[in-house]
């Protein structure tokens, strides 16, 4: 086994036993990814001084020998929309391209407290806004698994970067189901946080209402170890919810898992729901009680998404005006400074979403879309909450298909976003989720997701505990 | 379909500049995109409408109105970011 193929919890007992140094595993990942990236294009910027400056300040610490973080000398990877203090940070956008960070986000601060060790920012859809990383303004992100397909977005780069094994682990965000579709189209597992759980302090905002940072990782247990460090109460995040994890130990047996019918019904790819059929399958082979549910406004839910998140990205995007940061265009007053610098540096499908969101909230159309949008969410929300009193977690498909082609959606931006249509629903209700790898088309990796109850992330990740040892899904 | 105009307005009000031929690719994706909302025409209405302000997530959160200390350097890194600045202040061209 090879340095980088080991989990945070194997490289943590190897740091421990000093069978290797930080530096060592630094050192192999940097030099696998100057080897492999160009081919798969993780990465937007690669932090090396930060990273061997990090390696040698945790390899300090374990020659000391006190007791030492679990994330101590593990070296990761940041998605692009995170602030990482003194670094580039460009949200996959032009808009932002010469843009250092003047302070770190509270997810980095606390990994960094931990001894983490940052190798670089990963590619994205600018600012979210994508399933496949083909709206990132710098490069596409290729499937480690097939390099003709996409790797999922926006988290791309955050995903491929696990699974062709240039970082340990990743930390990313996701509004729309930004981190559990990446990880399902590439393998790794990916857990988005109930709303509240993690503090988003210093991260290029999307849709307010809907982001949420998580990790991304090899396996679930790496997974509930940054978890555990990441989440709770932030003072700069007013969101941010006093919340400690308890960890919970999920016996298969007699676990009511809630299966919904609607997401079965049409559009979904025939080996897809084999595979997904066959986790559940395997969950009842376990003792678990399969009952299906109903979530009768899940037809709603895309829509109802693609309102909001637009919506709330008209706003939040009205920060790039030239003045403040990134890219400024000459004018002779300051509405053509606006028009011009904001013509320019935001790409097709961010100037989409602004016309869509711009549209949506002015005056006329306000009632027939972002108030019936509200509305509609609440009808989402009360279908999971009704859910959840009969069963003790959720299983269905994280995406209708696997990995695509590059190029095969991203001239109609109806059918990308119709890649979404499993993880909105999620999102718009603020409930926890998680993709794990759950079989194979072919090369082609497919995630089950498991949704959990409000701040029930032990129960999902229990689940998720059992469910990895009994599918056994080839890496 | 939306007309050209409409767009034009919206992204007046977004403050975008867009070439004839963005203008012209907005108006068939907005219009396919709006199409697709209509769907929520047929959603029912929410039963209980108090629902949303039971919910934890839905409360005010509020600080008090005090000054925290920061670092100057966090100041000049900010002011550091602007694209035109002058002795530690950001430069904007005139308002009025």
């Amino acid at each position: 086994m090879e340095l980088i193929d080991l989990t945070i919890t194997q490289a943590h007992e190897g740091l421990k036993n000093k069978k290797f140094s930080s530096k060592e595993l630094t050192l192999a990942y940097l030099k696998k990814i100057k080897k492999e990236d160009s081919k798969i294009n993780a990465y937007l910027s690669i932090t090396k001084d930060l990273a061997l400056k990090q390696a040698e300040k945790a390899d300090k610490i374990i020659r000391e020998g006190k007791d030492f973080s679990i994330l101590n000398g593990i070296p990761c990877s940041i998605k692009d929309s995170i602030l990482v203090e003194g670094e580039k940070c460009t949200a996959g956008s032009k808009i932002l391209e010469n843009y250092i960070a003047p302070y770190d986000a509270t997810v980095i601060k606390k990994i960094k407290e931990n001894g983490a060790v940052i190798l670089g920012k990963t590619n994205m859809d600018c600012f979210g806004f994508g399933s496949s990383t083909e709206n990132s303004d710098f490069k596409i992100t290729k499937n480690p698994h097939d390099l003709s397909r996409v790797a999922g977005g926006s988290s791309g780069g955050s995903a491929a970067s696990i699974i062709a094994k240039e970082a340990c682990f990743s930390i990313a965000e996701d509004t729309g189901g930004s981190i559990r579709q990446p990880a399902s189209f590439c393998g790794a597992v990916g857990l988005k946080p109930t709303y509240g759980a993690v503090s988003r302090y210093g991260v290029c905002s999307y849709a307010s209402s809907l982001d949420q940072l998580g990790p991304m990782a090899k396996n679930v247990e790496d997974i509930k170890t940054i978890f555990k460090i990441i989440s709770g109460k932030d003072e700069k995040d007013a969101t941010s919810q006093n919340y400690q994890f308890k960890e919970l130990d999920v016996n298969m047996k007699g676990l009511r898992i809630g299966v919904p019918k609607e997401y079965f019904k049409e559009g979904i790819d025939k080996e897809v729901e084999k595979i997904i059929r066959t986790a559940i399958k395997k969950a009842e082979d376990n003792g678990a009680k399969i009952v299906e549910i109903n979530l009768p406004s899940t037809e709603y839910a895309l829509a109802c998404y693609y309102i909001i998140a637009p919506c709330e990205t008209s706003a939040n995007l009205a920060r790039y005006d030239g003045i403040k940061y990134g890219l400024s265009e000459k004018a002779n007053n300051l509405l053509d400074v606006y028009l011009k610098t904001r013509g320019k540096g935001f790409n097709a499908e961010a100037k989409r979403r602004i016309i869509i969101g711009t549209y949506a909230l002015s005056s006329g159309y306000y009632d027939a879309y972002y108030k019936k949008a509200q509305e509609v969410r609440q009808l989402v929300r009360q279908d999971f909450i009704d859910a959840f009193k009969k069963v003790d977690i959720i299983f269905a498909p994280v995406s209708p298909f696997p990995a695509f082609k590059i190029g095969e959606k991203s001239d109609d931006p109806m059918q990308m976003y119709l890649a979404d249509i499993y993880t909105v629903s999620v999102s718009i209700a603020g409930l926890p989720a998680i993709s794990l790898p759950a079989g194979k088309i072919g090369k082609l990796p497919v995630g089950l997701q498991i949704i959990g109850n409000y701040f029930e992330e032990n129960k999902i990740l229990g689940c998720a505990t059992e469910l990895e040892a009994i599918l056994e899904v080839k890496k | 379909m939306i007309s050209k105009e409409e767009v034009q307005k919206i992204a007046g009000l977004a403050r975008l500049e867009l070439s004839e031929k963005e203008i012209e690719k907005m108006q068939k994706d907005l219009s396919s995109i709006l199409d697709y909302f209509n769907i929520l025409k047929k959603a029912p209405k929410p039963k209980d409408k108090s629902q949303s302000s039971k919910d934890a997530w839905n409360k005010n959160v509020l600080r008090k109105d005090t000054v925290i200390e920061k670092s100057a350097s966090l100041a000049n890194n900010l002011v550091e970011m602007a694209p035109d600045k002058k002795d530690g202040y950001i430069k904007v061209r005139s308002i009025l």
